[in-house]
């Protein structure tokens, strides 16, 4: 096949090389598809992309801590996969993935109690993957997606591309209320609208770090089957759980309603080994009702053909792995995991409450990668992390579709650095927020006494948080107009 | 020109790091072409450090932001005595600076909104809170709230009530110590770049206005002030559409800004047209204007006539007709 590079960017005057921009500029923008339009590069980003160095305390990304995987078992393993496979890992694979990494798939899902056929997976590049073939096959143009507020902000510049109207449901501690999601689709009804599927986290949610309760996942189920509407439930950390019973996933109580020999008939399962072995293997799943797996396989084969049979392979060797006493190694990796992010997860929550009690709320995470902080008195969390020296945060814009809402919210990470980076990022947020917090009680005309770096830390139970918030949010608005009213009517004479 | 050993100093610490990094990319590939060295840098701990060991004939500064654009940069380069394009210290500051360089316009009669400017200090030490009234009736809202010395649109509010105000000048200062509080003018947004024609006869090379940008918001959102300098939400014309009178007034306040701001080689100056009275405001001048894809000097060059490779050199001829 011959391949012609671009002829139609090429001026016809273009003497020189690199003839550049303008006119050409104007024919790039012409061939550009609409839905590029949707895909912005905002300063928000720019700004995160500068948090990137060594001296930044980075509670910002979404990323496990790798280095706790042994080096020697992952020589071992690259190794045997080199060994025994060459041929087979240097070539493409089959296209809904190798069957040894399908079983690793089975396992995993099976140790959150969730029994899938393996024909009904698909193996994908990462769980990312899974959300762009499944906008790929379901979203036309100006489709709704009922998603949670906030939602994962990896999702968004996907729902964007594929121009989704996204509806955003927001949540409280336990979860999408299912009573506002019902509103939600009746309003959608009266307007002739229907989601194409609802997008959700069930547990111990990327970013605001709350988990769905069991009555929830039932009744979510159960309006999804009445209203005959598509769930893909995101499920990357459900094996990360530090407290608490393991809840079932909206997979395995959609399987049981349906009662047709275990597969769900409604709910689109998103998995990964991300968050349980490695992000660098780019491998996650999908499970699906059959006629939507077969477009994700369409889908896919336009994507990348297949996901890579290198890394496929060192999964299917690493699910191998056994000790002396038989006890699967991944088991125990993740166990030793849940240990150490625990552990983070505690220092990080002392340290809110030592460093923002009063002057912000927090999600209470029992498991899982993030905490979900929000600022009383609306401080901007953008600015905020603009003004932070020496560590970073998500700004909780980026978990909203209009990419304003939720500017008084901050995800932060506490599985990718240690405690110590913890407590120290931490303090340093509130260093500035007290700086921040000083200044607008100083222009409103009333200081702020919780602003104050020794102000005695509050707890952070939700009642005492109510409590606080509506006379923070007053000082904002109202007492600098009394001392300015004279002033202004004397102008005005 | 003859072929020089050329240091592109480009990215370095500022908000607008990757927009730099962009910049500077363009600018070594245009250089490369015509035929210079390029020593690609950068800026970071090391910078003079590299400046002495490569000893370039010129440094071209695509730095933009903090550091680049508010003369640190040049006048380190003063300092260690490497040639650079654009312009020098005093001119880099009394532009970053937007309130300095808007009492400079007002002291000199050029059209430019009406503002008010104060540091952190002010609100800290001085009681500030008591002269938002005046503020108010000064300005009436809506109000535009910038840190003085950005160049992107962090830190660019809209305070549209008095219930607002306090916080977009709060969010403004956590961009910088000094934040320009100015009335907003609706209309349209138009960009006059400057480019010094290539005068080999020093100090006093003549400048040029180049033909207006205008930046068309793809969604007219009166209150999203942030998303119409988002990439993708926004068209630019040019020439942009006005009449002839406009385009010549929208040039002449160009030049006049460029010179009593002492501005060199080149710059950017963004005008407002104001939609109910048909005049133009100066807004702000850039002394480190955009060389990517979609920045606006390349566009306005190129609509003149001068393709990008001699935009850099033009550029790069300013760092030796100082």
């Amino acid at each position: 096949m011959k391949v012609r590079y671009l002829p139609v960017m090429r001026g016809q005057d273009d003497r020189r090389r690199g003839r550049p921009a303008a006119h050409e500029l104007a024919r790039y923008e012409a061939l550009f598809a609409a839905r590029t339009r949707g895909m912005k590069s905002s300063a928000m980003r720019e700004m995160m992309a500068l948090t990137e160095r060594p001296d930044v305390i980075s509670l910002a990304g979404g990323l496990p801590d790798t280095s706790t995987f042994a080096p020697e078992l992952y020589a071992k393993l690259m190794a045997r996969v080199a060994a025994e496979s060459t041929a087979r890992a240097l070539q493409y694979g089959p296209t809904e993935g190798m069957a040894a990494t399908v079983s690793c798939i089975v396992e995993v899902m099976a140790s959150e109690d969730t029994l899938v056929d393996p024909s009904d997976v698909i193996v994908t590049t990462g769980g990312q993957q899974v959300i762009d073939l499944v906008c790929k096959a379901l979203i036309d143009p100006g489709d709704v997606i009922v998603a949670e507020a906030p939602t994962y902000p990896g999702a968004v510049p996907t729902f964007s591309a594929y121009q989704a109207d996204v509806e955003q449901i927001e949540m409280d501690a336990d979860g999408m209320p299912i009573d506002a999601l019902e509103s939600t689709l009746d309003r959608l009804q009266a307007q002739g609208r229907r989601p194409k599927f609802i997008y959700t986290i069930p547990n111990f949610h990327n970013p605001a770090g709350v988990t769905m309760s069991l009555a929830r996942r039932h009744r979510l189920v159960e309006v999804a089957r009445e209203r005959e509407l598509l769930i893909l439930e995101d499920n990357p950390y459900g094996l990360l759980r530090y407290e608490g019973e393991a809840l079932p996933t909206l997979y395995s109580l959609d399987a049981a309603a349906a009662g047709r020999g275990g597969a769900s008939d409604l709910v689109i399962y998103l998995g990964t080994f991300s968050k349980i072995l490695s992000p660098g293997v780019r491998l996650g799943w999908a499970v699906a009702p059959r006629p939507v797996l077969e477009k994700l396989n369409l889908g896919k084969q336009g994507a990348d053909l297949c996901s890579s049979p290198v890394t496929q392979m060192f999964v299917a060797a690493y699910f191998q792995e056994r000790d002396a006493n038989g006890q699967a190694t991944w088991l125990q990796y993740v166990e030793r995991l849940r240990d150490l992010y625990r552990t983070r997860r505690d220092a990080m929550l002392e340290a809110l409450k030592e460093h923002l009690g009063g002057r912000a709320s927090w999600t209470q995470p029992q498991g899982g990668l993030f905490v979900w902080a929000t600022l009383e008195g609306g401080t901007d969390t953008t600015d905020l992390l603009a003004r932070c020296e020496g560590v970073a945060f998500v700004p909780g814009r980026a978990a909203y579709v209009d990419g304003r809402s939720g500017s008084s919210s901050m995800r932060l990470n506490f599985a990718g650095v240690p405690d110590t980076d913890i407590r120290e990022g931490i303090r340093r947020i509130g260093r500035t927020m007290g700086g921040d917090t000083g200044l607008l009680g100083t222009l409103t005309g009333r200081p702020i006494a919780a602003a104050s770096a020794t102000a005695a830390p509050a707890e952070s139970d939700p009642a005492s948080q109510t409590d606080e918030r509506a006379p923070l949010a007053d000082v904002v608005a109202l007492p600098r107009r009394e001392s300015q009213q004279p002033a202004r009517r004397q102008r005005d004479l | 020109m003859t072929a020089k050993k050329v240091a592109v100093l480009k990215g370095g610490g500022s908000l607008e790091r990757t927009v730099s990094l962009r910049s500077g990319a363009r600018a070594q590939a245009a250089l490369h072409r015509l035929g210079h060295e390029v020593i690609p840098i950068d800026v970071g701990p090391e910078l003079l450090a590299q400046l002495h060991e490569t000893r370039p004939d010129a440094a071209f500064v695509a730095m933009h932001g903090r550091d680049g654009e508010d003369g640190t940069v040049q006048g380190l380069l003063e300092t260690i005595g490497v040639p650079y394009t654009g312009s020098g210290p005093a001119a880099c500051m009394r532009c970053t600076d937007k309130a300095l360089a808007k009492y400079l316009m007002c002291e000199a009669g050029i059209p430019t909104p009406d503002f008010t400017s104060f540091k952190e200090t002010a609100v800290k030490e001085l009681g500030v809170a008591a002269a938002l009234g005046d503020i108010e009736h000064l300005l009436g809202f809506p109000m535009v709230v910038k840190p003085a010395s950005q160049g992107s649109a962090l830190g660019v509010k809209f305070a549209r009530s008095s219930e607002e105000l306090p916080g977009a000048i709060v969010g403004a200062l956590s961009y910088d110590r000094k934040v320009v509080i100015e009335r907003y003018v609706p209309g349209r947004d138009l960009a006059v770049s400057v480019l010094d024609s290539i005068d080999e006869s020093p100090p006093a090379p003549s400048a040029v206005a180049l033909p207006v940008v205008e930046a068309i918001p793809r969604e007219e959102d009166f209150y999203n002030y942030e998303s119409r300098y988002e990439i993708g939400m926004t068209t630019f014309v040019c020439p942009a559409e006005l009449p002839e009178e406009t385009t010549a007034r929208a040039q002449q306040l160009a030049l006049e800004v460029y010179r009593l701001l002492g501005c060199h080689g080149v710059a950017r100056v963004d005008l407002m047209l104001d939609e109910r009275s048909d005049e133009l405001f100066v807004l702000e001048t850039n002394v480190v204007p955009g060389l990517t894809e979609t920045s606006l000097l390349p566009l306005a060059a190129d609509a003149a006539g001068i393709d990008f490779d001699e935009l850099i050199e033009r550029i790069l001829a300013s760092a030796f007709t100082r």
